[in-house]
């Protein structure tokens, strides 16, 4: 899994899977801190959100 | 005491999202009492399991693989609604299925948390599994399939967790709110993760099966560098999971005795669930047959091998391979009734047809496990039987009163149907 | 056959192949009396349980297999078929086995040195992928604590570790033999002679049946038989070496001999004359 484990070679298989997998899991975490960086930073300047449309989310829940 | 059970009734209500109409909360203890019940009869031989080791099952050396591997599979493929709307809501563009996409991502969640647990369960040496990460052999199906299903897993709940903070006090609460509010933003590009990782995950359970060299009658020539069951498999997963959705629709709709889906949006996913069911079934006849003719004799096998075996139970049957028979019969009629239009809007036969949909995957996911596991190769080799032990059994209905739990507690307090206040007025 | 190669040959995949310890059992000897079995268990540390009637879930790393010719008195034949481990070397030896190349967590390895299929027990998390994947069955998974009886711990051999309930286990060509060989060969400053890394099924056969040794050696009388040089020593008598399941490029290190036809067509399934219905000979566990 890390290329210090002994298991690991500098070849093609480990580049393409551990590539593949390490960039979905740093998609996943950049998603993750983006989204509750924002939204701690929205909460900190007061607003309280309850204004804004609901575009983008309008399949998810009811009205806000 | 009643008053006392007012105050609790209202305070709970409070908790349900607005504008709705929930059961009443005694009808709703009693009914989390009885899967409560049967997830606690579950938990209990999960962990006779864990502390006594897998002697507990009726697996053996012949079927390392059994019911617990099959119901592993069979989860994940017809939890593959969650990634396939997900894809085609967020990244195709399907617009009206952003009304089915809460419970998509609900019933997906729950199959794979299962598929997890059940994974967890069913090793030998349970506290080694992150061995599977930390010493990986990437060549290995396995691997690749606990890899993408962990990060899948992680999306399930990225895409879940907005909807429990949609809970009506949890929305309340500024930064909750904020957080799925910007989850949403940024939710096709988890759509797109899910979908590669599904793509993945869903494949590399077919390669599985798929890359056994050693069991003719699951080998299956490689296509590239993987095995065709490889794209069998997401293919199906594709097709069957959305009828799976549709399906558990269809029951939550009887059960709370309440229309909550429109029917233009199961018919847009009917309709994309049974072209891709009869794309799939032609692809599998084609795959049976390239085996049976092409790769059998290759390896001195005949197709018959398998179906007209003495040591196996087909003779009792005249010789008919069933099971293979029924798998192909549930995959071209669903998909003959959902691409057409009639079909789709006849509720009896759009019922029957996802029933069989779903029942696709799961007889597929069967053949691919058991019946591997059952067809003896060396040619003096016998045919064992095998039968789950009570301990298999709990630990595989387990999920299904999880599932039941989790989707009544979502059902009852989160906003999962965006139709439903419109459809159901107060 | 004939797809020996000698010491220090490059193969294809780049990997040098060494020596490739291998085994020939000649059926015709072979009278069923099970010694194989019991001196594998002893010298491997395989644990016993009260009942073993249930040959489904008994670790027996060496099985003989009992098969017949599915005719009646007079015609009736029996033949018994040891089965060890094939530590198979996969196409053109490049060590893809059927269960190497599945194991997720690398708990079973091919070396390319000795031929030989390792298991590594403390690696292994028991997820049976490997069981799964060997169409000889080779493989066997502890489904209890190991258990002896309570004289029988005196006898435990300290050169093979005890395995943990949970795990997968198989024959290992007895390699601690190989190491303990290898190490005295080593101090002396020598190559390893053939006498001096024989496995235990090997040295107990009373019949002679089984043969070990390198076949990358020609030396050797594995690799004699295997290849039809025994110069004199009149070992296949007109025989030719099967292996179990060729036509599926497992690549087995494990060649057979008989000079019964049946029980030549019974090692593979595409030397069947007719439809396998009919012709399939009935087989057992003994």
């Amino acid at each position: 899994m890390f290329p210090f484990s002994f298991e690991w070679h500098w070849d093609m298989s480990h580049i393409v899977f551990m590539g593949g997998l390490w960039y979905a899991i740093c998609i996943m975490a950049l998603g993750v801190n983006y989204v509750l960086g924002k939204s701690f930073m929205q909460t900190i300047k007061g607003d309280s959100g309850h204004g804004h449309d609901d575009h983008g989310h309008d399949g998810h829940g009811e009205h806000h | 005491m009643e008053a006392a059970y007012q105050k609790l009734v209202r305070l709970e209500s409070q908790l349900h999202p607005e504008g709705v109409q929930r059961a009443p909360l005694w009808q709703f203890v009693l009914w989390l009492g009885f899967f409560g019940t049967v997830l606690l009869w579950g938990v209990y031989a999960m962990f006779l399991c864990w502390f006594k080791g897998l002697n507990q099952t009726n697996m053996n050396d012949y079927y390392g693989f059994a019911l617990w591997i099959w119901a592993d599979l069979a989860v994940i493929a017809v939890g593959g609604g969650a990634f396939f709307t997900g894809l085609l809501r967020y990244v195709i563009g399907k617009d009206p299925l952003k009304y089915i996409i809460n419970y998509a991502v609900l019933i997906g969640f729950i199959c794979y948390s299962s598929a997890l647990l059940i994974l967890a369960i069913d090793i030998g040496q349970p506290l080694r599994g992150w061995f599977i990460f930390w010493h990986a052999n990437v060549h290995s199906m396995l691997t690749e399939v606990a890899f993408c299903l962990s990060c899948y897993f992680g999306v399930l709940c990225i895409e879940y967790i907005p909807l429990v903070l949609e809970n009506r006090k949890l929305d309340e609460i500024p930064f909750f709110h904020h957080t799925a509010h910007n989850f949403h933003e940024v939710m096709a590009i988890f759509a797109a993760t899910g979908a590669f990782l599904s793509f993945f995950h869903q494949g590399s359970l077919g390669g599985v099966a798929g890359v056994l060299f050693g069991r003719p009658f699951a080998y299956r020539p490689e296509f590239y560098i993987w095995p065709t069951t490889f794209f069998l498999f997401t293919w199906s997963a594709a097709a069957c999971g959305p009828c799976f959705t549709i399906l558990v629709t269809k029951i939550t709709e009887a059960i709370t005795r309440k229309k909550l889906v429109k029917d233009n949006v199961v018919e847009l996913l009917a309709k994309i669930a049974g072209w891709m069911l009869l794309t799939y079934s032609i692809a599998k006849i084609a795959d049976t047959l390239y085996w049976g003719f092409v790769m059998l004799p290759k390896h001195g096998l005949q197709i018959t091998d398998f179906y007209t075996n003495a040591s196996l139970i087909y003779t009792k049957l005249g010789g008919v391979p069933w099971i293979l028979l029924i798998e192909i019969l549930c995959s071209v009629i669903p998909a003959l009734i959902l691409v057409s239009k009639k079909g789709r809007q006849s509720k009896p036969a759009l019922v029957v047809a996802v029933l069989l949909g779903s029942m696709c995957a799961m007889i597929n996911r069967w053949v691919m496990v058991l019946q591997v596991m059952a067809a003896p190769i060396m040619t003096f080799d016998q045919f064992a039987l095998y039968f789950p032990s009570w301990q298999e059994l709990a630990t595989t209905v387990l999920p299904v009163a999880y599932g039941v739990i989790l989707i009544s507690l979502s059902h009852r307090y989160l906003p999962v149907f965006p139709q439903e206040r419109e459809l159901n007025p107060v | 056959m004939g797809e020996t190669q000698g010491h220090g040959h490059q193969e294809g995949n780049g990997h040098a192949q060494g020596s490739k310890y291998g085994m020939v059992i000649d059926l015709d000897k072979c009278t069923g009396c099970g010694a194989c079995m019991v001196a594998c268990m002893a010298e491997n540390n395989v644990p016993t349980k009260p009942d073993e009637t249930n040959k489904l879930d008994t670790i027996t790393w060496m099985r003989v297999f009992k098969l017949s010719n599915g005719k009646a008195f007079p015609e009736a034949e029996t033949c018994y078929l040891p089965r060890p481990c094939m530590h198979c070397g996969g196409k053109h030896d490049a060590g893809h086995s059927p269960c190497v190349s599945v194991c997720p967590a690398t708990a079973t390895d091919y070396s390319y040195k000795t031929g030989i299929v390792s298991q590594i027990y403390t690696r292994c998390f028991g997820c049976r992928y490997c069981m799964g994947a060997c169409p000889y069955k080779a493989r066997y998974f502890n489904w209890w604590d190991p258990k002896f009886p309570a004289d029988m711990k005196e006898y435990l051999s300290p050169d093979v570790s005890v395995r943990m309930r949970g795990i997968v286990e198989k024959c290992s060509f007895c390699f601690h033999r190989y190491q303990r060989a290898m190490d005295r060969a080593f101090y002396e400053g020598r190559e390893l002679e053939e006498h001096e890394y024989q496995t235990a099924c090997t040295q107990a056969c009373p019949a002679g049946a089984i043969t070990f040794g390198d076949l990358n050696n020609e030396r050797h009388m594995v690799h004699k038989v295997v290849n039809d040089k025994h110069e004199g020593h009149a070992v296949l008598q007109g025989r030719k070496p099967f292996r179990l399941l060729e036509e599926l490029d497992t690549n087995p290190k494990v060649y057979y001999l008989s000079a019964r036809d049946w029980v030549v067509k019974a090692g593979n399934a595409s030397l069947r004359e007719t439809s396998p219905a009919d012709k399939k000979p009935s087989g057992g566990h003994h």
